[in-house]
């Protein structure tokens, strides 16, 4: 990425630096929190056969991949076998002109979702707007017979009518907080204006 | 007097919007920033249904008041594969004369309410002209001799999908360099991508100083075409002789154009450009044009995509505030509107940054 | 004429072609009655730390009128030049219909009598300025007009510009030149170099102006008619002037303001208020303009004062008429360039802008010695003003001022035309 785009996202009122508070869960809870949201995907579905998941740029992209290798464990499919997409939702926001929005990474989709179940991996769930630019999304690709939200933590804030279907933690917090999620961990904290 | 305090009004009034007029406006970041963004429009328009709705309710409008036809269309597709709302303008420059002025057709067509405007005009620097006139995001759509930003964006992008980066890559422009907007934005993003740059032309059709550019000059295709990557052929135009600034177009051809013999010296992998229409038999012999290493078609193709880039990134992505009470509201909002895979996205960065 | 107050000018620096002096200066019936200590008039003017020099003489200014009057007009203009410090103008020929009549000098004198300035005018060289036949100079020399030009265009025909110099100089007339090879200069907008390269606008080459003052070197030479030189902008034509001086040869030359303070960079925005002819130059012309000045080799500064209206300005580049305002700027600008820069004093800078421009275009009544018995016309000059130059204000209906934002040294406190102060601290007074 650019140094001048970096410098934008950093800059106010976007900017800043993440200092992590206290720590939620550790690498090993995140295996078994999304371990228990696979064998729920699969209970809910009636196992995996018609399962695409999607995971959003970025955050839950590599959620998405981890989703899919557990479900393949547990299915006991080929690995790589379940279809995995990704999503940049970018050009479906509802702020584009009022925050900056780059459009630079990856969508690929490239499968069939007509009557599939989709599946849409993201790392944290606040004011589900992302998720409702998802939606628009999805829908331009094709007519899923339905649509499922998996996300690792739910934090709550909600500005829209959207529920998460597979949580891997609801956490409480203060809408200025900061919630980090990486394979290692998530950590909650806030953004110190730098 | 009084007249003139209001006009003073109005241009305090107006903010800084962000424009596209010419490349030497854009520093290296931010053309790979837009050829990067590209990308995206490129995955875009392979959709099922190749059409987003980032800008939609924002409107674009079409000003041109020299013909281009295969221009505008691009540009208008570029925009409704956005939702933008279009609007299209034309105004020959005779009817132009009879009356209204830039200033007036652009006052009367912002009156409507615009985000951008699309300018091709056929005198050099009307799009900074209007730039100054108006609130919207002025996009040069070529501009008499100087500038033809999204053609070069085009051509940079097709160059570099098949070369990979333009760093020490070596291309000719062969032609018409002094009347040539295409030239002149060409040779600006060329060099700034890190390409060496030739321009094989008769003196007659070169600048007659050459010093604002660091490009090289041959009037030898032969020994130029096989060191090059690529081959970039500008359209001569059938006026030049009248002007007499090439004996023949004869003689031009048998100099510069790019026939079957001298195109079957270019090395491998390299590729050959034109920005259309060609003139086939002219500066490009017709078998040439049809070869797969002539990416033309490519170019056009390309085009709609980089436009949409240029399109989103001026209107969209948020360098610019559509509104100043939104971003008031912003900023006053401790943890503005965003979600968390961006903040995720922003957390790496303050983890570099630190 | 109208009998004014006695007027004396008190304290100021006395700068004229004979020197500096301190004293004050009493004016009684537009005449110099008295130069020396403690004088004492009616109307008291204080010129305590400034320059009191001949009245300012532009050998060019386009005024306009007739044809162009929303652009300005001779009234108008004089009251540009008065606040430049000008007592005298020389008008332009280039008005609709052209001036190259005794009808059209009539009314242009006419109106320039009702103006607060002494408005001279020129004589077209051909008729309608189109170069094809010669006009009547005779008849305009009757009343008053010792300068021929065409000025806006130069005499292409060597043939024609021959038979001029030959009828001119049996009147003892002046031709003045602008000089530009239409062949090479035709559809072009700047100037031709690195800026014009990237601006993609037709550039002219400095040659399309030197050609032309070769030519009439050569020409002069072949007939001996006196021959002015305008609005001189390149590093060549000024050594083929200093060239043909240094030969003997009685030509003489003038550079306008921009030329000495703008460069061809200027029109890097595709601003036409920075479209002239001859156009902006490169740096390294400007640098010999200013040192041809120094030396003397160009031998006044003349505004090319030419109003435009703003909406012509706004036209595409290319498309827009050339020209920029200077009669009220002029001055400062040479301070501030000239002086400022090392080049010259300010009694050289008097010296181009005063008695010598008033000596080539055979004013008698302005440029003169600050002695007694000479017509009053001063100007009295606060040199350590600063100021900074804007768009509005000013006298000219037109505002195309290249300058807007420059802050510039050097300001005309007061302006004496025949007696009569016209200026008064800044202030036209009628």
């Amino acid at each position: 990425m650019p140094v001048a785009e970096r410098e934008r996202r950093m800059s106010r009122p976007y900017g800043g630096v993440f200092v992590a508070r206290s720590r939620i869960m550790d690498g090993e809870d995140i295996t078994r929190a999304l371990r228990r949201m696979a064998h729920e995907i699969l209970e809910r579905n009636h196992g995996s056969e018609e399962l695409i998941l999607i995971g959003l740029q970025t955050g839950g992209v590599q959620l998405a991949h981890a989703l899919a290798a557990t479900l393949e464990d547990i299915e006991d499919l080929e690995q790589h076998s379940l279809p995995v997409c990704t999503l940049d939702v970018a050009l479906y926001r509802d702020d584009i002109g009022i925050r900056p929005v780059i459009p630079e990474e990856v969508t690929d989709i490239p499968f069939d979702l007509d009557s599939k179940v989709v599946v849409l991996v993201d790392d944290v769930l606040f004011t589900g707007r992302t998720i409702r630019a998802a939606l628009d999304a999805v829908i331009d690709f094709g007519r899923p017979k339905m649509v499922q939200l998996a996300v690792m933590v739910d934090r709550g804030h909600r500005e829209l009518p959207i529920r998460p279907d597979f949580v891997g933690k609801n956490l409480p917090t203060r809408r200025h907080e900061l919630v980090n999620v990486t394979m290692d961990g998530v950590e909650l904290g806030e953004l110190q204006k730098s | 007097m009084n007249s003139l305090n209001a006009q003073e009004a109005r241009d305090k009034g107006r903010s800084q919007r962000a424009h596209l007029l010419s490349i030497a406006d854009l520093d290296r970041e931010e053309i790979e920033e837009l050829l990067r963004v590209t990308d995206t429009f490129v995955e875009v328009g392979r959709r099922p249904i190749p059409k987003v709705p980032a800008l939609r309710g924002r409107t674009v409008v079409m000003l041109f008041f020299e013909d281009s036809t295969r221009t505008r269309l691009s540009f208008e597709t570029a925009a409704k594969r956005l939702s933008a709302d279009t609007m299209s303008f034309s105004v020959s420059s005779s009817s132009l004369n009879k009356g209204e002025s830039v200033r007036d057709t652009i006052e009367t067509i912002e009156a409507m309410g615009i985000d951008a405007v699309v300018v091709r005009h056929k005198s050099s620097g009307v799009p900074a002209q209007i730039a100054r006139w108006t609130s919207a995001s002025v996009i040069n759509a070529g501009d008499g001799w100087h500038q033809h930003p999204t053609q070069a964006l085009l051509d940079a992008y097709t160059a570099r999908s098949h070369l990979g980066s333009l760093e020490g890559r070596r291309i000719a422009l062969v032609g018409d360099i002094k009347h040539s907007r295409v030239a002149r934005s060409n040779i600006e993003i060329f060099t700034a991508l890190g390409a060496q740059v030739t321009l094989v032309a008769p003196r007659t059709l070169l600048p007659a100083s050459l010093s604002a550019w660091p490009v090289q000059v041959s009037q030898d295709l032969d020994a130029v075409l096989p060191t090059v990557d690529v081959c970039y052929l500008l359209r001569m135009q059938q006026e030049r002789m009248t002007e007499a600034l090439v004996p023949s177009l004869r003689e031009y051809t048998a100099t510069y154009g790019l026939t079957s013999a001298r195109a079957d010296r270019m090395a491998d992998g390299a590729i050959i450009m034109h920005p259309g229409p060609m003139n086939r038999g002219v500066e490009i012999a017709s078998e040439v044009a049809d070869r797969p290493s002539a990416v033309i078609t490519e170019q056009v193709a390309n085009g709609v995509a980089v436009r949409s880039a240029v399109l989103f990134t001026l209107l969209g992505a948020g360098r610019q505030q559509s509104s100043s009470a939104a971003y008031a509201a912003n900023v006053s909002n401790e943890l503005p509107i965003q979600t968390d895979s961006v903040l995720a996205e922003e957390l790496a960065h303050a983890e570099e940054a630190t | 004429m109208i009998r004014h107050p006695d007027t004396v000018i008190k304290g100021g620096r006395l700068i004229d072609a004979s020197g500096e002096q301190s004293g004050d200066i009493l004016i009684s019936d537009g005449q110099i009655v008295a130069v020396g200590q403690d004088l004492q008039g009616e109307i008291l003017i204080d010129a305590g730390g400034c320059i009191v020099s001949p009245g300012l003489v532009d050998l060019h200014a386009h005024l306009r009128q007739p044809g162009k009057e929303e652009t300005e007009t001779i009234a108008s203009g004089a009251r540009a030049a008065v606040l430049g410090g000008y007592t005298a103008v020389l008008a332009m020929p280039n008005t609709t219909p052209t001036i190259d009549c005794a009808a059209v000098v009539r009314e242009v004198l006419e109106l320039g009598r009702a103006s607060v300035c002494d408005v001279h005018t020129t004589g077209a060289i051909t008729v309608g300025r189109a170069g094809e036949q010669l006009a009547p100079m005779a008849e305009m020399a009757a009343l008053g007009v010792k300068v021929f030009t065409d000025d806006g265009t130069g005499v292409q025909d060597d043939r024609l510009m021959r038979r001029a110099m030959e009828y001119a100089s049996g009147l003892g007339l002046t031709l003045a030149q602008h000089c530009e090879v239409n062949s090479l200069s035709e559809g072009t907008c700047m100037h031709e170099g690195e800026w014009s390269a990237r601006l993609g606008l037709p550039g002219q080459p400095s040659e399309s102006e030197e050609l032309m003052v070769m030519r009439d070197i050569a020409l002069a030479r072949l007939t001996g008619a006196k021959i002015h030189f305008q609005h001189m902008s390149t590093a060549g034509s000024a050594a083929l002037i200093a060239a043909a001086k240094a030969k003997g040869m009685s030509v003489t030359a003038e550079a306008a303001p921009h030329h000495f303070t703008l460069t061809d960079a200027c029109c890097e925005h595709y601003d036409a208020t920075f479209k002239v002819h001859p156009p902006l130059r490169s740096q390294s012309d400007l640098e010999a303009i200013k040192n041809a000045l120094a030396a003397g080799s160009l031998d006044a500064i003349a505004t090319d004062h030419a109003p435009h209206a703003a909406e012509d300005k706004e036209l595409p580049f290319d498309q827009a008429p050339p020209g920029m305002l200077g009669l009220e700027y002029a001055l400062a600008l040479a301070f501030s360039e000239l002086v400022d820069g090392g080049e010259m004093t300010e009694a050289e800078v008097l010296a181009a802008m005063s008695w010598r421009p008033a000596a080539i275009a055979g004013m008698d009544n302005h440029g003169q010695r600050l002695v007694v018995g000479v017509p009053a016309n001063l100007c009295v000059i606060d040199p350590s003003q600063r100021w900074v130059i804007d768009a509005t204000g000013g006298a000219s209906l037109s505002r195309n001022v290249p300058y807007v934002g420059k802050e510039v040294r050097g300001k005309v406190r007061h302006t004496i035309v025949f007696g009569e102060v016209v200026v008064r601290d800044g202030e036209v007074q009628r």
